[in-house]
């Protein structure tokens, strides 16, 4: 049976798996982007189709954070226009890049090997600062608008790195003065992750902002919000040029996401994510794991490989994204049972 | 997907990246409405009808 002229069954795969998605990230405070493209590579798809379509994917995503967002908070315009610019060279060169290994038959195997590390990164990353009982140090779309980080958690690096003064210089918001070649050298490396692997990159982008540029956490998180939509709906025009964007996938993921983002945002009330984001990282961590034995399976000409691959990352996704529902049930439940302790 | 299979070209792209849009829109629209109108009665029946 087929729908709009995809087969039902597909529709109904990435519909659910976009609202594990959407309710993952939704409830972590994070994009989800780069789960969307390895899983799409652990499918079969073609790798500019993978990468497009997650691209597609983040552009969508990000005009809801920002309808949801709407003030979009303190947005430093001068900085995200000059953002968008060394985001969309990147991007192009990030697709060049791709479409090149594409042609010399390594792109799967390039891109895989990066989502190795990215994902085993992230996900070790999450699951040594859940275990330690630390944020993580990370920095969010939902971040408050008076946040502010103290000035001693600056590392000397990034300190070293700001007091570096090469002309141009710009005037920021705050009377903060960089370099033009420091923003541009940021937005560049950023775009450039986004063109050659589908992610938005905020992850990185945001950190970058803060501690490489030297803007304010809130401006950082706005421009980060307003910056994504432009250079996300541009990576993804770029690509869809191509014939690269597959709308039977990011139609029904996106329907998916959306609805679980809005159940994952949800569920921050009623749920302490630092009690089960370990389960997080360690999904990561599963995603990594899956789309080194697709590669393994690949090599080695064993099919079965490529179907384990796929159990691994959708079921990591459906178990994590299980454990925020029950913990949020349990969590309405225990609120609404009476209380038999005496009143304070 | 939508006859948009093949549209390629700054055309097929701007069609392409159009539909994300709209539906991105729709779905902020479509989603929250359904959140006012079903979600005090879904967090009830998750409540245990209490």
């Amino acid at each position: 049976m087929e729908l709009f002229g995809v087969a039902l069954s597909m529709l109904l795969l990435f519909s659910g798996f976009g609202v594990l998605i959407g309710l993952l990230f939704g409830f972590f405070g994070m994009g989800g982007s780069f789960l969307v493209t390895p899983a799409l590579m652990v499918m079969g798809y073609e790798t500019d189709v993978a990468v497009a379509s997650g691209l597609a994917f983040v552009f969508a995503t990000s005009v809801i954070a920002t309808l949801k967002h709407r003030d979009l908070g303190q947005v430093d315009y001068k900085l995200g226009v000059l953002m968008i610019a060394g985001t969309t060279g990147g991007i192009e060169v990030g697709k060049i890049g791709l479409h090149w290994l594409q042609d010399i038959g390594l792109a799967d195997t390039v891109v895989s090997i990066i989502y190795v590390g990215l994902l085993g990164g992230i996900g070790l990353f999450i699951t040594y600062t859940a275990t330690r009982g630390s944020s993580g140090g990370g920095i969010d779309h939902d971040v408050a608008d008076d946040a502010e980080i103290d000035g001693e958690d600056i590392p000397d690096i990034a300190k070293k790195i700001q007091s570096y003064r090469i002309p141009p210089m710009m005037q920021l918001r705050g009377g903060i003065s960089v370099s033009l070649w420091m923003i541009l050298g940021v937005a560049f490396a950023t775009g450039l992750l986004s063109g050659f692997l589908g992610v938005g990159g905020g992850f990185i982008r945001m950190p970058a902002l803060f501690y490489l540029v030297g803007v304010p956490v809130p401006v950082a998180v706005g421009t980060d919000l307003f910056e994504i939509v432009f250079s996300g709906g541009i990576g993804s025009f770029l690509y869809a040029m191509d014939g690269a964007v597959d709308l039977s996938i990011v139609v029904p993921l996106l329907a998916g996401s959306a609805l679980g983002a809005r159940l994952g945002a949800a569920a921050t009330s009623l749920v302490d994510e630092s009690e089960i984001k370990v389960y997080f990282g360690v999904m990561l961590l599963l995603g990594a794991i899956a789309v080194a034995i697709r590669k393994v399976g690949e090599f080695a000409d064993v099919p079965v490989l490529q179907t384990v691959s796929l159990v691994i990352i959708l079921g990591a996704a459906a178990l994590v994204s299980g454990a925020v529902v029950v913990s949020s049930v349990r969590a309405l439940r225990t609120e609404s049972a009476p209380s038999t302790g005496a009143a304070d | 997907m939508f006859g948009l299979e093949n549209a390629t070209g700054i055309g097929g792209a701007a069609l392409v990246i159009g539909v994300v849009l709209l539906e991105a829109l729709v779905l902020y629209v479509g989603y929250g409405l359904l959140e006012r109108v079903a979600g005090p009665a879904l967090i009830e029946a998750l409540r245990g009808g209490s």
